[in-house]
C-alpha cells in the first residue's frame, strides 16, 4: 500500500475494486464500513460479484470479467472531459499525460458500457465522485491483478490516482491489499527472480558487487531467474530438474492443476519444507518439517509496509526446526558455511544490505512496527509513499488500450468462471482445514450461481453439478446466491477435493507472469 | 466560574478539550471511574450507569461517559452517594442471573442452593467460566456488593451452544450492550441488536436466531468486549483460567493486514487468541481466522520429523540423513545440469529473516536467480 490502513477511515472517497474485502481482509473492511457508516466517506465498489461490501457502497458498478482497463479509461475520459483532473499535480509531478489523454479519448461512457456492461451514467457519477474528492483511496486485490492484463489494470489504476492527484497525500493512494501475512516481506527480502532484498536489481552490476562483498562470494548470476509460473512449465519440459519449495502448496494454488501436477512429477528431485504434508509435499523426495508462526521469532511485513515482530509462544512438536536453520544447514553442507545466532542477527544483516530496511531493528519495533522505507536508525519510517517525489522522479502515465481476457465464453463453454477465497478458509486450506469450527462454517467447495442461471440450467440450491473447462472438470455443490450475476459463476479455490484450479486458465500476464485465475469459460451439467 | 475549559475532579483542577466527556478527562488523568457498558470509540449509551458521578449543582448523579465536560464543573467520583448508588446497581445486576462467583454472599443455604442450581444448569462443578476475568466480579469486590439484597431471578433464556466458536450465556448477560456496540460500530457487521423489552430484553441476532443462522461472521469482537461471562470462546470455556495463561504478543499468520494479537498459552498450548487493544493496525479487532483458526498449531497432522522417499513412499528419517541427501542431490544437479536447472519457491508465510536467507542461499549457493513465491497466486 502507498498509504496506511488507518488512513482508510479518514479519506473522502474509497474506490474498491477486485477485492472481496469483508471476506479476505475483514479487519480492513471494518475501517471502510466505519468510514462510510459513521463518517462522510463515499464508497464506490467495482466488482463482478455483488459482494457484501457493495451493500455499503454509494455505487456498485458491475463490470464484465476482465474489462477493467476499459472502465478505468472510461473514468479517465469523463474526468478529463469535465476538466476535473488535478492539473497542477499533473504538470509538476507526472509525465506522459498527453498520451493518456489521447488514449482515453475514445473511451466514452457509452463505448465503455458496451465493453463492460457498466451503465454510462453510473460510470460518470462515480468518476465525478472520485475526482472531486479531496483525498481518494483506491483499494484493490487479486481481482485486479490475476488477469492476463493484470499489469495493465494496476497501471490504469495508478493513472486514475495520479490524474486526480490522489497520491502522496493523507487518505490517498493506490493500495493493494496483500493476501498473505508476509507476501510483502517475501517480495521485500528478494524472494523474486529479478531483485535482491530492497528491490535491488540482479541485473545492476553495482548491486551485484555489493552483495558479493556482503556475502563473501563471487560470480553472482546476472540473469533474471524464472518466475513460479515459468518454473512449472520448465519442469514439464525437463529444463528445471529440481525444486526446493518452502511453505507453498502449488498443487492447489496454481492454475491448470492437471498440468502443474504432471510438471512437478517430472522433476528429478523435489524438496518440500512445510508444517504439514500438503498435496505438494506428498510428491516430494524429501520433506523437511518446519516451525509455524507461533513457534518462532522474527518479523512479518504487512500490507502497509509495516515491519512487525513475530514471537515464539509455544514449543514446536517433534524435531521440527525453524526455516532459517534448515536453510543454513543445507547451505553449509553445500560448502557455504551459514550460521546465525538467532533471527535478530539475520535482521542485522538485512538492515546492512537493504537500504529500505536500514533503520529496522528489533528494539525499535518492540512495541509498534515501522513502515519502510526506513533508511537509518533515526528515521521514523514512511507511512505515506511518494509525498514529494516518485521513486523514479516523475510519475509516468501509461497510455493503455483495453484488450479482452485470454478466454471468452462461447457456445461450448457458455459461462464465465471467476475464483477467490471465502471468509472461513485460507488459501489452500492446509491451516484452516485443521479447525473443526472453520470447517463447520465452510465445509466444502461450491459453485455460486445466480437465480437466473440456476433456472436456466435447471439447477437447485444444494444439488451437485459438474463444472468443466477446456482444461479439466470438477464436481461441486450448487449455491444459488444473490452475490452472483447472470452469466458468471464463482468457485472458491481452497478445496483440493474439487479444486477450482483444475478449471482455471494458466495464460499469463506477459510482464508479471501472473495467471488469469479470475476469468475462464466453463459449462455446467447436472452431476450423474 | 473557574478557568475556561477547566473542571475540578475530587478537588483537583483539570483542563479539557471541547467534546470531551467527564470520563475522558478523568481517564486521561488516571482517575478511575468504573464502567461496564462504555466502549472506546463508540457512541456512549449510558446503559449501565456504573460511571455515575456527583456534580455540584446537578439535580441527580450524572453518567460520566455521556456527560460533556463543562467549564467550572465540580465533580466527585467516589462520594458516599456515588458509592452507595454503584453498590445498589451492582446488587441489582448480581441478583439477575447466574453470577456464581464467590462474591455472592447469600446466606448459607441460599448460597449453596444457588450454586447447585447454576452448576446443574451448566453441567459443571466449577464456578463461573470467567471467574477472575470478569469486570462485574471486580466491581462487586471493589464496592462490596454481594447479590444478597434482592431475590435471585430465574434464567429466562437458555444458553446458545450451537455454533462452533462462541457460547452465548444469557444468564450472565447484564445487557450493557457492549457487544452490540462492537458489532455495529466497531466491526460494522450489524448482526446483533437489542430485542424484546423490559424484563424480557435480550441481545438478539437476526430476529432472535442463533449466531450461526444470522449475519454473524464470528469475528469475536463481541466476546472480546463482553465484561462478564455472557459471551465466551467455546473452546476456552472451563478449559483454561486466566491466571494459568501466559499472553505472548505476535503478528497474525493469515492475511496481509498484520493484526497484532495475543496468543494465550496454557501448558504449552494455545488456548485462546485476543486482539491487542489500542495498537495499530487492528486496534484490538480480529477476524474469525485470526481469533479462532489456531487449531492447526497443535494439530496431530503436523510434520514432526524429516521424511525421505524410498521405494515410492515416504519414510521417517533423521535430520542428518535428510539434510545430507538434499545437499548432495542439489549439488549433483547443479553440477550436472547447471544452476538454472534448480528453482526455489520461498514463502509468503515465513518470516522476513527466512525469506532473506532463502534469497541468499539461492543466489550465493545455488548461483541462480530462479527464486519466487506465491505473490502471483
Amino acid at each position: 500500500m502507498t498509504n496506511t490502513i488507518g488512513e482508510i477511515e479518514k479519506t473522502d472517497v474509497i474506490l474498491i475494486t477486485g477485492s472481496n474485502t469483508t471476506e479476505n481482509h475483514p479487519v480492513i473492511s471494518s475501517f471502510v464500513k466505519r468510514a462510510v457508516s459513521f463518517g462522510d466517506t463515499k464508497l464506490v465498489v467495482v466488482d463482478p460479484r455483488r459482494i457484501t461490501i457493495s451493500d455499503f457502497a454509494d455505487f456498485w458498478l458491475r463490470q464484465n470479467l476482465g474489462t477493467d482497463v476499459a472502465w478505468i479509461n472510461g473514468m479517465i475520459h469523463v474526468i478529463i472531459k469535465e476538466n476535473l483532473q488535478d492539473q497542477s499535480f499533473i504538470d509538476q509531478r507526472t509525465q506522459g499525460y498527453e498520451e493518456l489523454k489521447q488514449t482515453a479519448e475514445k473511451y466514452t461512457p457509452e463505448y465503455v458500457e458496451e465493453i463492460t456492461g457498466i451503465p454510462a451514467q453510473s460510470l460518470i457519477e462515480a468518476a465525478r465522485l472520485y475526482a472531486t474528492a479531496k483525498a481518494g483511496s483506491i483499494l484493490y486485490c487479486m481481482g485486479i491483478t490475476q488477469h492476463t492484463h493484470g499489469t495493465d489494470n494496476v497501471k490504469s489504476l495508478a493513472n486514475l490516482a495520479m490524474l486526480c492527484g490522489h497520491l502522496g497525500i493523507e487518505g490517498g493512494g493506490v493500495n493493494p491489499l496483500r493476501g498473505q501475512n508476509n507476501v510483502q516481506g517475501a517480495c521485500d527480502m528478494g524472494g523474486l527472480p529479478n531483485v535482491y532484498s530492497g528491490y535491488q536489481a540482479v541485473t545492476d552490476e553495482g548491486a551485484r558487487k555489493k552483495m558479493e562483498t556482503a556475502w563473501g562470494v563471487t560470480d553472482l548470476p546476472d540473469k533474471i531467474g524464472l518466475k513460479v509460473t515459468e518454473m512449472i512449465p520448465k519442469a514439464h519440459s525437463g529444463d528445471v530438474k529440481a525444486m526446493y519449495i518452502i511453505g507453498e502448496n502449488p498443487l492447489v494454488s496454481d492454475p491448470d492443476l492437471n498440468h502443474a501436477e504432471a510438471s512437478i512429477k517430472n522433476l528429478d528431485f523435489l524438496v518440500v519444507q512445510d508444517i504439514f504434508l500438503t498435496e505438494t509435499a506428498q510428491l516430494a523426495d524429501v520433506v523437511l518439517p518446519a516451525k509455524c508462526f507461533a513457534e518462532k521469532e522474527g518479523t512479518f511485513s504487512n500490507t502497509e509496509r509495516r515491519v512487525q515482530r513475530v514471537r515464539a509462544a509455544v514449543d514446536a512438536p517433534g524435531q521440527v526446526k525453524e526455516d532459517w536453520e534448515i536453510i543454513c544447514e543445507i547451505a553449509s553442507r553445500m560448502g557455504y558455511p551459514m550460521s546465525y545466532e538467532n533471527s535478530e542477527a539475520i535482521m542485522a544483516e538485512i538492515s546492512q544490505v537493504t537500504p529500505s530496511y536500514g533503520g529496522i531493528n528489533y528494539a525499535r519495533i518492540e512495541q509498534q512496527g515501522l513502515h519502510w522505507p526506513c533508511p537509518n536508525e533515526e528515521h521514523p519510517g514512511t507511512p505515506i509513499l511518494h509525498v514529494d517525489l516518485f521513486t523514479s522522479g516523475k510519475g509516468t502515465f501509461h497510455a493503455i488500450d483495453f484488450a479482452p481476457p485470454a478466454e471468452a465464453a462461447d457456445d461450448d463453454y457458455p459461462l464465465y468462471l471467476t475464483t477467490g477465497r471465502v471468509l472461513y478458509q485460507y488459501h489452500t486450506g492446509s491451516m484452516t482445514m485443521k479447525s473443526e469450527g472453520l470447517n463447520d462454517r465452510s465445509p466444502e467447495s461450491f459453485v455460486e450461481i445466480s437465480f437466473q442461471d440456476a433456472g436456466k440450467y435447471g439447477l437447485e440450491d444444494g444439488t451437485m453439478v459438474d463444472v468443466t473447462s477446456r482444461r479439466g472438470s470438477i464436481t461441486a455443490r450448487v449455491k444459488v446466491s444473490t452475490k452472483a450475476v447472470p452469466g458468471t459463476v464463482f468457485i472458491p479455490f481452497h478445496y483440493a477435493q474439487s479444486a477450482a484450479n483444475k478449471l482455471t486458465n494458466a495464460a499469463l500476464d506477459p510482464i508479471s507472469g501472473i495467471p488469469e485465475l479470475k476469468v475462464c469459460a466453463v459449462k455446467l451439467s447436472k452431476a450423474a | 466560574m473557574g478557568k475556561p475549559n477547566t473542571i475540578t475532579i475530587n478537588g483537583h483542577e483539570f483542563e479539557f478539550e471541547p467534546h470531551q466527556t467527564i470520563l475522558d478527562v478523568a481517564r486521561r488523568n488516571s482517575i478511575d471511574i468504573p464502567t461496564l457498558c462504555h466502549l472506546k470509540h463508540t457512541t456512549p449509551t449510558g446503559a449501565c450507569r456504573m460511571c455515575v458521578v456527583e456534580v455540584e449543582g446537578a439535580r441527580s448523579l450524572l453518567v460520566a461517559c455521556a456527560t460533556p465536560a463543562a467549564t467550572g464543573m465540580v465533580i466527585y467520583t467516589e462520594s458516599p452517594t456515588v458509592i452507595e448508588t454503584r453498590r445498589m446497581l451492582l446488587e441489582l445486576l448480581l441478583s439477575s442471573g447466574n453470577h456464581n462467583c464467590a462474591i455472592c454472599q447469600t446466606s448459607g443455604d441460599d448460597w449453596t442452593q444457588f450454586q447447585l442450581r447454576v452448576q446443574q444448569e451448566e453441567d459443571t462443578t466449577e464456578l463461573c467460566p470467567v471467574w477472575g476475568d470478569c469486570q462485574l466480579q471486580d466491581l462487586a469486590f471493589r464496592y462490596q456488593a454481594t447479590g444478597a439484597k434482592f431475590p435471585a431471578t430465574p434464567t429466562r433464556y437458555p444458553m446458545e451452544t450451537v455454533n462452533p466458536f462462541i457460547v452465548r450465556d444469557f444468564s450472565r448477560c447484564i445487557q450493557c450492550g457492549r457487544c452490540v456496540q462492537a458489532c455495529t460500530e466497531v466491526q460494522v457487521n450489524n448482526a446483533i441488536s437489542f430485542g424484546y423489552r423490559g424484563s424480557r430484553a435480550k441481545i438478539i441476532a437476526a430476529g432472535d436466531r442463533p449466531y450461526r443462522d444470522s449475519d454473524c461472521v464470528f469475528c469475536g469482537e463481541c466476546v472480546q468486549v463482553c465484561p462478564t461471562g455472557a459471551l465466551v470462546e467455546k473452546d476456552t470455556r472451563y478449559q483454561s483460567r486466566p491466571w494459568e495463561e501466559q499472553k505472548v504478543r505476535t503478528t497474525c499468520t493469515y492475511c496481509g493486514v498484520g493484526c497484532q494479537l495475543y496468543l494465550h498459552v496454557n501448558d504449552n498450548k494455545i488456548v485462546k487468541v485476543s486482539g491487542v487493544p489500542d495498537m495499530p493496525p487492528n486496534y484490538g479487532s480480529l477476524c474469525v481466522k485470526g481469533r479462532f483458526g489456531y487449531d492447526f498449531v497443535n494439530s496431530s497432522h503436523r510434520l514432526q520429523t524429516p521424511l525421505i522417499r524410498e521405494n515410492g513412499s515416504l519414510r521417517e528419517a533423521s535430520w542428518e540423513e535428510a539434510l545430507d541427501l538434499v545437499a548432495n542431490r542439489l549439488g549433483q544437479i547443479k553440477s550436472e545440469y547447471g544452476s538454472d536447472s534448480i528453482g526455489v519457491l520461498t514463502s509468503a508465510r515465513i518470516s522476513n529473516e527466512e525469506n532473506y536467507l532463502a534469497n541468499k542461499f539461492t543466489r550465493a549457493v545455488l548461483k541462480t536467480n530462479s527464486i519466487d513465491h506465491c505473490a502471483r497466486l
